[in-house]
């Protein structure tokens, strides 16, 4: 077994203390006000916060997210301001990046990894790599402490699901739905049944995540699954102009409706 | 610690153009960057591509599609005006005079006919010039299948008459509305249908590139384009192969069926990319739509966006083989200017009376450019598709 690093052992006391697991999303760089939404989140009861590195050809996101990307690459972010804004932050709750391989691959997979322990990010999802081609970033991620959290979606078969389960750390990312990121009208079956599958075969805290869009589905999948992880309905308040406040005051209610069970 | 297909596969690489292996790669290059979501599919459609190219019913069935439905054999055609024009002889192998007018269809026929025997009922494609959607769009049509192609909405507009053929052809074209709204981003529209229906539908893959098993599957569907001018060459040679062999490369499909053909020969091989868009050219490696391979981006990481007269070459990256022959020196790859190309479309128009595709009006530029380093020579370049969707576009170019 590997250490466990600051990202996991959050979430594990949140788990131990009987409670659910809430990570948000927050795009890296959109709005001059990024890093207050950030502080906002963190003080709205969040147990880590992922944020995300735009990518100008992001696969696995939705009209939501792909939004978020262009608006913050049109505004100038770039891996290094966000990375350097990160740094400057304070923030006290664990941290993860989510981004794209090529901006790890370009950088270079420890060079990259560096930046990411210098900014105090704990942890990275890399949502193009999967298990088969991890190899030289992990070996990257785990020598500078970066705990690397791998996806685990529907259509693995059950053997595959360990060996993710295994190389995953940080936590097990459940992909909610066959698709891409997005709020949906209600959550999948899909959902439930990774969820399901994934708690029988590790310890490791499982988060859902992927058309997991209101409180009232994250209390549902949560039945389940450890905890969730909220994206494209946390970045829509974002490109609404919601502000800090707003976004702080939806995190807050997923919270509540998480502890109210 | 599992990191199993992280090495560069072992001696699944040799000879050159062999089988990738399971990992899928090409030296440095390929591979299977996908969301975990895709990679069951992509390890099913390794599995199923496997054993139907080892059945012979299958290959049998192929052939027989090839020949009574596309038109295959394509032949060579001995170019005598333009090589005199040009001072070095020219022959062309003809994947113009395909079924739907270009090299697409071989690859189609292909995976339409694997699609069927893994029991799918739906197809997605990309486009960029359009060709591939509708080679893709009659395949559906022959095999009652139903159909989905993303097209960029610059290329919809720049190509109209490929979008009215393809819903004529009952397909439903989907405009890709993000980024430059070019090939590239009808890639990523297409991909993220497939996350979403990867259970009933068929990501019919156009071009020589994405994750394993497609740049070396569509490769191979297109090896007999390449085993065809090999014959036909010997033919017109007296048992000897060209001097140089030459395609035009965007994400690089024709330019691998024809160069397979002679890789193990002394035949030099030449790929022509566009100025705006040369990948190999600018040799910056890098991960997007699946595989490793030479790609166009800034100092992040982030991908630029191609510029390109021809809307089938206006992609930033290049399949990742291309970028294995460059590295080994096996290719060469060379880049022509928008211009060139527009005098490279009308040269083979005014002196052998065909109108050749655009993008394959890039390969026509390079030799024409480099009539002086070619004199004395035997060229064999693919014409891998006819000219009639980019005709519009070209009243516009010349303002006529």
């Amino acid at each position: 077994m590997s250490e466990i690093g600051k990202f996991e052992h959050a979430l594990r006391a949140r788990r131990e203390s009987g409670g659910k697991i809430l990570v948000p999303y927050i795009t890296g760089g959109l709005g001059d006000d990024w890093i207050e939404t950030l502080h906002a989140v963190a003080a709205a009861g969040a147990d880590g916060i992922e944020i995300g590195i735009p990518f100008s050809d992001p696969v696995m996101d939705g009209p939501t997210i792909q939004e978020a990307n262009d608006r913050a690459l049109s505004s100038g972010a770039t891996p290094q301001s966000i990375l350097a804004a990160v740094r400057e932050s304070d923030i006290e709750i664990p941290l993860a990046v989510m981004t794209y391989y090529n901006i790890a691959f370009r950088a270079g997979d420890t060079r990259f990894a560096t930046d990411l322990a210098d900014a105090g990010i704990s942890a990275c999802i890399l949502p193009d790599l999967p298990l088969e081609e991890t190899g030289s970033w992990t070996d990257a991620a785990d020598a500078a402490g970066i705990e690397t959290i791998l996806l685990a979606a529907p259509t693995a078969p059950d053997e595959r699901l360990p060996r993710i389960c295994e190389r995953s750390r940080g936590f097990v990312y459940g992909v909610g739905l066959l698709g891409i990121t997005g709020v949906r009208s209600s959550l999948a079956t899909s959902a439930m049944d990774i969820a399901t599958r994934l708690k029988a075969v590790t310890d490791k805290p499982v988060l859902v995540g992927v058309g997991v869009g209101t409180p009232e589905q994250a209390v549902e999948v949560s039945t389940v699954a450890d905890g969730v992880v909220v994206g494209s309905a946390i970045v829509n308040r974002m490109l609404s102009n919601a502000g800090p406040e707003g976004v702080g005051e939806l995190v807050a209610e997923f919270r509540a409706a998480l502890d109210a069970g | 610690m599992l990191s199993e297909g992280t090495l560069p596969s072992e001696d699944a690489q040799s000879p050159i153009m062999g089988d990738p292996g399971a990992s899928g790669r090409f030296g440095q290059f390929g591979g299977q960057f996908v969301p975990e979501t895709l990679v069951p599919a992509c390890q099913e459609l390794e599995k199923a591509f496997r054993s139907a190219w080892a059945d012979q019913e299958f290959r049998s069935e192929l052939s027989t599609l090839l020949a009574d439905y596309a038109g295959r054999p394509s032949p060579v055609t001995e170019c005598h005006r333009l090589s005199e024009e040009l001072g070095y002889r020219v022959l062309l192998k003809r994947e113009d005079l395909n079924h739907t007018g270009s090299h697409k269809i071989n690859n189609v026929m292909g995976q339409a006919l694997l699609a069927k025997r893994m029991g799918k009922t739906r197809l997605i494609a990309e486009t960029g010039a359009g060709q591939h959607g509708v080679a893709t769009a009659t395949a559906a049509a022959l095999f009652g299948m139903e159909c989905r192609v993303y097209m960029g909405e610059v290329d919809i507009e720049r190509q109209k008459l490929n979008v009215f053929r393809m819903n004529l052809l009952g397909a439903d074209v989907v405009p890709a509305m993000s980024g430059s709204r070019t090939l590239k981003d009808a890639v990523n529209e297409a991909m993220r249908d497939w996350v979403a229906k990867v259970e009933d539908s068929y990501y019919c893959l156009g071009s020589a590139m994405g994750p394993h098993p497609y740049p070396w599957m569509v490769r191979t569907f297109h090896e007999v384009i390449g085993i065809e001018a090999r014959e036909q060459c010997a033919r017109l040679l007296d048992g000897g192969v060209p001097d140089v062999v030459t395609a035009c490369v965007g994400g690089g499909s024709n330019a691998i069926g024809i160069f397979s053909g002679f890789a193990d020969t002394d035949a030099e091989l030449v790929g022509v990319e566009p100025a705006g868009g040369a990948a190999v050219g600018r040799k910056v490696p890098g991960v997007v739509h699946g595989s490793k391979s030479y790609l166009m981006q800034d100092e992040v990481g982030q991908v630029l966006e191609a510029e390109s007269i021809s809307a089938g070459l206006d992609y930033p990256g290049v399949g990742p083989e291309h970028a294995h022959l460059a590295d080994i020196g096996r290719a060469r790859y060379e880049s022509v200017t928008d211009d060139e190309v527009v005098e490279g479309f009308q040269l083979l128009a005014r002196t052998e009376g065909i109108i050749p595709a655009l993008e394959c009006a890039h390969a026509l530029a390079w030799m024409s450019r480099e009539r002086e380093s070619l004199a004395g020579k035997t060229v064999l370049m693919n014409l891998s598709g006819r000219g009639d969707k980019d005709v519009a576009q070209m009243m516009d170019v010349l303002g006529r």
